[in-house]
């Protein structure tokens, strides 16, 4: 009966974390917002027994990613909050789009209740996400892909120094 | 009751959507770039929920590439964020019109 509370919780967490970064007015605030939705996600990942991803996460979104951007933020030293931004048709235009793609997943997922796979398998994949089992898929099977997102991650971390170097604009 | 995987895909739904707001309603590119993330996000929810689902790590392994690929998305669009402000002075995508004239 733990599985449907830890659900539940993790999944009002993540949805008031991300609706706290679309509302609030200063970036520090929304970076915080996000964090808080970055760990319920890991959480969700390690009720569905991927402890892996699981640990990646937080690794990765909530230690690097973030901190860069809260990083990013302090250097830019906003001083004063931004402006409160006034209503306008696009922002009309903006509610009614999301909504669409709200409807159409929706949609999407209800329409295909019926040909998913059985649920229970959810609880019978408990090896599947562990670290031993991934890695040796990673190093095994998809060893070329591994190689090309290490030269991506190189030539971003060129890129992003070269770009915030000098005068670029 | 028992969790199935429609809950982990309607949960990655409203996340994603959630994500498409920001992007669409908010005018502060850090802010754009943080909903951006929270898409992938989303995404990585529902490939980990059909991967498990499926037995099958592939998915998994996706999810790890996607973060790699995320990671090397901000570092390189906080630079250019960066950049645009050095010039600029400002991170209003209203007040950004580089390629207008």
């Amino acid at each position: 009966m733990l599985g449907p509370i830890l659900f539940f919780v993790f999944a009002v967490a993540a949805i008031a974390g991300a609706l706290g970064m679309l509302i609030a007015r200063n970036p520090v605030t929304s970076a915080l917002w996000l964090i808080l939705t970055m760990f319920s996600v890991a959480g969700l990942y390690l009720t569905m027994n991927a402890s892996f991803i699981s640990v990646v996460q937080v690794l990765v979104y909530a230690g690097a990613i973030m901190v860069l951007f809260i990083f990013v933020i302090m250097l830019l030293n906003l001083a004063e909050l931004p402006k409160p931004e006034k209503m306008d048709w696009r922002r009309g235009i903006a509610f009614v789009l999301g909504v669409g793609v709200l409807a159409q997943l929706a949609y999407v997922v209800s329409a295909a209740l019926d040909v998913l796979p059985s649920p229970a398998a959810l609880e019978a994949a408990g090896q599947n996400g562990s670290a031993a089992n991934l890695a040796k898929e990673l190093f095994t099977r998809y060893a070329m892909p591994l190689e090309v997102i290490g030269v991506l991650l190189l030539v971003a971390t060129v890129g992003a120094v070269m770009i915030a170097k000098r005068r670029f604009v | 009751m028992e969790v199935t995987l429609n809950w982990y895909l309607t949960l990655a739904a409203v996340l994603f959507v959630i994500g498409v707001m920001g992007v669409l309603l908010r005018r502060n590119v850090i802010v754009i770039l943080m909903s951006v993330e929270l898409m992938l996000n989303a995404v990585n929810l529902t490939l980990v929920a059909f991967s498990q689902s499926m037995a099958d790590p592939a998915g998994q392994i996706l999810v790890f590439f996607v973060m790699s690929v995320a990671a090397a998305e901000a570092a390189v669009g906080l630079a250019i964020v960066i950049a645009i402000f050095r010039s600029r002075l400002t991170i209003d995508v209203t007040d950004i019109n580089l390629f207008r004239y």
